[in-house]
């Protein structure tokens, strides 16, 4: 078990190393630079260009900006050029914002997801197994943002639920009660929506994963058995559908950073994947480039967690 | 009727006449009624799509770009209000069948240029990944116990892939497409690169079985050419399930690009794409919503056909899920 492991981390660092090389170049060899974001700015004379040049070792070759990057991240010491505040800071705050979020669509994910699968799983073919797939479809085939702005009409109108930015302005004085009712107040909207394609995604996996295990022999076995079909379904059903599951929770992890862009510029929510988008507008190397290595670190350690697990649950699985 | 014809061939007493492997699929697909309307319109959408393009372009009868300033926002099945506008901006029949924008564009002739762009932009994107996609999961699958230097060609590739996999699609596109001048190529070729890893595994997957199976080796002890047997004898065998991603891959394209247009970073304008003209019109929603809801819902449908369809095409050729399906 330990050596499985060790080899498995040991095989995923060589992979972050090439991770962290392939980034860098794309963000370096592709046209732009920092220097150049605001040329219209008469207050940069070129003697200026060349001392911000100086500073982030843009003249230097790439090989040694990628020393330079590696050794500051390692030591803790990467600033942004934006504004030349730690990366780490920065990368910490919208974090903490970005997590609520993520938390509450992932529970409001899993609590809708398996037993809209299970039923559209179990009552096969009818109205609501169909009506449910083809809301499905529909959902994950909708532009995230368009069916926000429908959301958001239709909710704002009729709940007065906030819609943009993480609290409401000027409570900053009121007791903890109330600021954390105003936070889950405006989680909700975002909440919902990033949510729903969650949901669509995954009632649909677990329905297949449910349809697969009721037609295996030991189903029919448990039924011939006389057990009460709850137990059938539930014990010896449901038990062994959930086994994929288990490589799903890990592989959700790195949605914390990717895939939220959309949403949080719909929504004003000042999370990672905005960071990372104004950092990728604004050319802020140090920031784009830890904020997808550490992307690639998530995935990594979503996919060692789920394997690890999978081992741990599935005797089939040999070590 | 493929099953009365089958029965009726029972009923004499001789062998049904072989049905091909396509027809098979062809009648599997058909008994899954949202998979063949989805076809079905999705065909009447390509359709639509060429006469958009002969309409707007060669013959204009819609001009996607006439501006007419004093008729910025009428309402879809408004009329033609001739005042200080010259005649030959006219609409057809003087009817703005789907309204005007901000700028009194004709969102109609707008959304008939998009049709066609945004349906380019979903196929080139898609036949760059399968390409690509195709070709690394073969050489994988082909050549993988080739040794360069101290790796293996599969080592090697299946790394590429996992490398690739690690970076978050959406940065990638994004950090790419924000560094590039903004084309509409380098929106196709960026979307087309980083996508291509699903079907490499696919490929990857069925040219290892497929490379053991007698048909290969005989194929071989007739010292038939490789790249023969690669793309002959192999690639059409192993073709099915990235054709099934393949069709999803479109949908997801067309919902990237939307995306982008979103952020401005997509397709600029004068070219209209279903996701600029959505993304330009969300600004004006209370006012002007036919501007939001026309091509909001265009893409819902179109994308939905497509997840529809590919759907569809997955349970037809995938014997394991049709055993479920009967």
């Amino acid at each position: 078990m330990k050596e499985f492991i060790l080899k498995k981390i040991g095989a995923r660092l060589v992979l972050l190393f090439f991770v962290s090389i392939l980034c860098h170049s794309i963000v370096h060899i592709a046209p732009g630079e920092p220097s150049l974001v605001d040329p219209s700015n008469p207050r940069m004379k070129p003697e200026d260009i060349q001392r911000l040049r100086d500073a982030f070792h843009l003249d230097d070759p790439l090989y040694a900006q990628y020393l330079y990057w590696i050794r500051d991240l390692a030591t803790g010491e990467l600033r942004s050029f934006k504004d030349n505040q730690p990366v780490f800071q920065k990368i910490w705050d919208r974090f903490l914002n970005s997590l609520p979020l993520f938390l509450i669509s992932t529970f409001i994910t899993w609590c809708l997801a398996f037993p809209v699968g299970v039923q559209a799983a179990l009552r096969r073919g009818s109205v609501f197994d169909h009506t449910s797939t083809f809301l499905s479809y529909a959902l994950i085939s909708i532009p995230g943002f368009f069916l926000s702005y429908i959301v958001i009409i239709f909710m704002v109108k009729t709940f007065n639920v906030p819609a943009t930015g993480i609290r409401t302005f000027g409570l900053e004085d009121s007791s903890w009660l109330f600021q954390s009712m105003d936070r889950i107040w405006h989680l909700t909207i975002p909440g919902l929506m990033a949510a729903l394609a969650g949901v669509a995604w995954l009632s649909r996996f677990v329905k297949s994963s449910m349809l697969e295990v009721l037609h295996q022999d030991y189903i029919r076995t448990a039924r011939a058995k006389g057990l009460p079909e709850d137990a059938v379904i539930y014990k010896h059903g449901l038990r062994n559908a959930l086994l994929p599951f288990i490589t799903m929770f890990g592989l959700m992890i790195p949605g914390l950073i990717g895939g939220s862009v959309i949403f949080e510029t719909v929504f004003n929510w000042p999370g990672i994947g905005r960071l990372g988008y104004d950092a990728i507008m604004a050319r802020d190397f140090p920031v784009t480039l830890t904020l997808n290595f550490f992307a690639a670190v998530l995935v990594l350690t979503g996919t060692l967690v789920s394997e690890i697990l999978y081992a741990v649950v599935d005797p089939r699985i040999k070590l | 009727m493929e099953t009365q014809t089958l029965q009726t061939n029972e009923n004499h007493d001789e062998l049904p006449p072989p049905v091909g492997l396509f027809e098979e699929h062809w009648i599997l697909f058909k008994r899954k009624k949202s998979a063949l309307y989805s076809f079905v319109f999705l065909g009447a959408f390509f359709l639509l799509a060429l006469l958009g393009k002969v309409f707007t372009e060669w013959v204009v009868l819609f001009d996607p770009e006439a501006v007419r300033l004093s008729q910025k926002f009428k309402a879809p099945f408004s009329s033609f209000d001739p005042g200080i506008i010259p005649d030959e901006d006219a609409p057809l029949f003087g009817i703005y069948l789907l309204g005007t924008d901000e700028l009194g564009r004709d969102v109609f002739a707008r959304m008939l240029e998009g049709t066609f762009v945004s349906l380019t932009i979903g196929f080139v994107a898609v036949g760059i990944s399968v390409t690509v996609g195709i070709f690394m999961g073969g050489l994988a699958g082909f050549y993988g116990r080739v040794k360069i230097w101290f790796l293996t060609v599969d080592t090697l590739i299946t790394g590429i892939i996992n490398i690739m996999l690690c970076i978050p699609t959406f940065f990638l596109i994004l950090a790419v497409v924000a560094l590039l001048p903004p084309s509409i190529y380098n929106i196709m070729i960026v979307i087309g690169l980083t996508s291509w890893m699903s079907t490499a595994l696919f490929v990857r997957a069925e040219f290892l079985s497929i490379r053991e199976q007698d048909y290969v080796i005989a194929a071989r002890s007739q010292s038939i050419p490789e790249w023969r047997i690669i793309f002959i004898h192999m690639v059409p065998n192993a073709i099915a399930p990235v054709l099934v991603s393949a069709t999803l891959g479109v949908a997801t394209a067309i919902l990237t690009e939307s995306s982008l247009s979103y952020l401005g970073l997509g397709v600029q304008p004068p070219d209209a794409t279903w996701g600029n003209i959505l993304a330009d019109g969300k600004t004006f929603i209370f006012d002007a919503p036919w501007l939001t809801f026309i091509p909001g819902f265009t893409i819902l449908f179109v994308v939905l056909a497509f997840n529809l369809f590919g759907e569809g095409l997955r349970e037809a050729i995938n014997p394991k899920l049709r055993k479920h399906v009967n």
